[in-house]
């Protein structure tokens, strides 16, 4: 230990004696270590704060490629309501990314209608129903669920859940928006139920007990006490688990099949904004207008999930201040 | 009276409907086992005719659809441990500025918001950012570094929140037990701090590795290719300014670029990736796990 010098031991008369000093004190320091240690302090200064530089570089990067078309030729109303999307036709050239944000929009729906019920169920049965040991077994497989890989997902879309969806359902192809929908639910279930058992850990014991003490069961007091006082964490655990499904990438581009469509059934094939920047940007020559306009997907993208994830975070931040 | 509360039709009532909603909540839980199980043995099982020694340290032959998946391997290996050690020390200092030096105001709130965001913003942002950046703008073109780069302010948020974690279990009492004996604040932080929560922060790392190890969508653009002839078994066949094979976009290829190739192929690439990358979770579970277990205070 460094101080082993400095430690201050008790006199047998309960007084204290100072410690014996050796030729140079531990806390007189040179001024090159001062100096070295200033240095390291501004070094950590600097990367706490790399964080919000890197979120704005991100949207200043994202945007510098993608500015010339978006203040350019882009019509900003076409781009967002039209459903024409032929960014490599020769003769007449359109973005019109309706149908693509339908398409994230439907697979996220979707997915959502499965993943909720499931996500907050789990985040009740983990909070108020199973004993330590199954709590803790559970958090490690949910973990582990949440570690799986997003194109080892798309693969499973593509190899277990394409012939099961055209076995069970009767349709032709499997590669639709019931099979993104169902690995997205899978992929963002585990943020879900951590987050939401995190809000439901946080109400007071001395809710349930009151509740409990007034006669109530379990299920009343979950129902009556319990998601009332949780709700906004609860909500911002849904928002969270809309930002995983809306950003996700690669399950989709492999599971949703490839027509640009506005989808009438789940079992038509959709294409997504992210799937659509995965698919076409190898493709697309720098520059050229049609990287231009992916980039503008990508700022598109960048807002859709930055005010989801503000919306979780404002509303997480507003069950502290209550 | 013999008679018990719970006897009564009301009481019985009650108690089914108890019953009800612990299954169905129970249920719910169970239904999240079981495709993790079933998920895992099911491509396992499809996979067995592939798997072997030999299968990790062939290169992919015949347009991908024979040999194994050595260039690819090697290249995931390039990614993650770049992007390791681009990442672990910017992250670790970030998480000891937000837990010893920050103070309660509005940039640490930004800062917070910030991070909060970095993990948000979906992967194939981040592969726009990463092309924009450093592959054009700083001029790297698309290399190992230019991927790793990526992957680092990707998984930057991972290793930030576990240190903090990890940081901010130290008690305070350690921390001003120190500063009474003369120590300033990095003294405090490098003598006890910091060997107090080594275990935690290597957990956030473990994580940080498996979840670099399975990105496909920041690498697509900035570094790794389709294919990419290595001589097989040369660890040190790639340089940093290469670009590389990735095990996942290897994966995301032979499932959809290769027709022909052999039923097992891609379950055998597949059950690498899962494997390497739960195997490199459930260390960091079990690391925490036996942490906790010996803690002190």
């Amino acid at each position: 230990m460094e101080h082993e010098a400095i430690k201050v031991a008790p006199s047998p008369q309960g007084r204290v004696e100072a410690a014996p000093r050796g030729p140079e004190p531990p806390w007189r320091r040179r001024p090159l270590e001062t100096a070295g240690e200033k240095l390291l302090e501004w070094l950590i200064r600097l990367c706490g704060v790399s964080a919000i530089l890197f979120v704005f570089g991100i949207f200043f990067f994202v945007f510098r490629e993608g500015a010339g078309l978006l203040f350019g030729e882009l019509d900003l109303a076409r781009f967002l309501f039209t459903t024409e999307w032929y960014p490599t036709s020769n003769s007449n050239v359109r973005y019109g990314v309706l149908a693509l944000i339908a398409g994230t929009g439907s697979v996220t729906i979707l997915a959502m209608i499965i993943a909720v019920p499931f996500g907050l169920g789990s985040a009740i049965f983990l909070s108020e129903f199973c004993g330590q040991r199954t709590k803790e077994t559970l958090k490690v497989v949910i973990e582990l669920l949440a570690a799986i890989p997003s194109v080892v997902w798309g693969f499973i879309g593509i190899s277990v859940m394409n012939p099961l969806i055209q076995r069970v359902f009767d349709v032709p192809v499997g590669l639709n928006v019931l099979n993104g929908a169902l690995l997205l639910a899978l992929m963002s279930v585990p943020i879900m139920v951590s987050i939401g058992e995190d809000a439901l850990k946080a109400v007071p014991d001395s809710h349930r007990e009151a509740a409990l003490a007034l006669g109530s069961t379990r299920w009343q007091t979950i129902y009556r006490v319990l998601l009332p006082s949780a709700k906004n964490g609860l909500l911002a655990a849904v928002l969270l688990g809309v930002g995983r499904a809306v950003g996700e990438t690669m399950a989709v581009l492999m599971a949703t099949g490839h027509a640009i469509n506005i989808p009438h059934s789940p079992f038509d094939p959709v294409r997504t904004l992210t799937a659509t920047i995965a698919a076409e940007l190898g493709e697309a020559s720098v520059g050229s207008s049609h990287y231009q306009v992916l980039f503008v997907i990508g700022i598109l993208l960048f807002s859709i999930t930055f005010a989801v994830n503000l919306a979780a975070d404002l509303v997480v931040k507003g069950i502290k201040k209550s | 009276m013999t008679s018990t509360f719970a006897e009564t039709r009301f009481g019985r009532t009650r108690k089914r409907n108890e019953l009800i909603a612990k299954c169905v909540f129970g249920l719910m839980a169970s239904l999240l086992i079981a495709p993790l199980l079933l998920i895992v043995g099911y491509l396992v099982v499809e996979a067995l005719p592939l798997l072997s020694w030999d299968f990790l340290v062939t290169n992919p032959e015949g347009g991908m659809r024979r040999g194994g998946i050595w260039s690819a391997l090697l290249g995931t290996v390039y990614l993650v441990t770049l992007s390791l050690l681009i990442a672990a020390p910017v992250g670790v200092l970030a998480a000891v500025y937000l837990n010893e030096y920050a103070e309660e105001n509005w940039l640490t709130r930004v800062i917070n918001l910030a991070v909060v965001n970095l993990a948000g913003v979906p992967s194939i942002v981040h592969a726009l950012f990463g092309l924009g950046a450093f592959v054009l703008f700083a001029g790297i073109g698309r290399s190992i570094l230019a991927a790793s780069l990526t992957l680092a302010i990707m998984t930057l948020p991972v290793i930030i929140a576990s240190t903090k974690e990890a940081l901010s279990s130290v008690p305070r009492a350690f921390r001003e037990a120190c500063w009474n004996v003369g120590a300033t604040r990095w003294q405090t932080i490098r003598g006890i701090v910091l060997p107090n929560s080594v275990s935690g922060i290597l957990t956030g790392v473990i994580l940080q590795v498996s979840r670099t190890a399975g990105e496909t969508a920041p690498v697509m653009f900035t570094g790794a290719v389709f294919f990419k002839r290595i001589e097989a078994g040369d660890p040190f066949a790639y340089s940093i300014w290469d670009q590389c094979m990735a095990l996942s976009m290897h994966l995301f290829t032979i499932t959809t670029q290769v027709n022909d190739a052999p039923h097992a192929l891609p379950y055998a690439t597949a059950v690498v990736l899962l494997g390497t990358v739960l195997t490199v979770n459930a260390t960091a579970i079990a690391l925490r796990v036996y942490l906790r277990s010996r803690k002190k205070w």
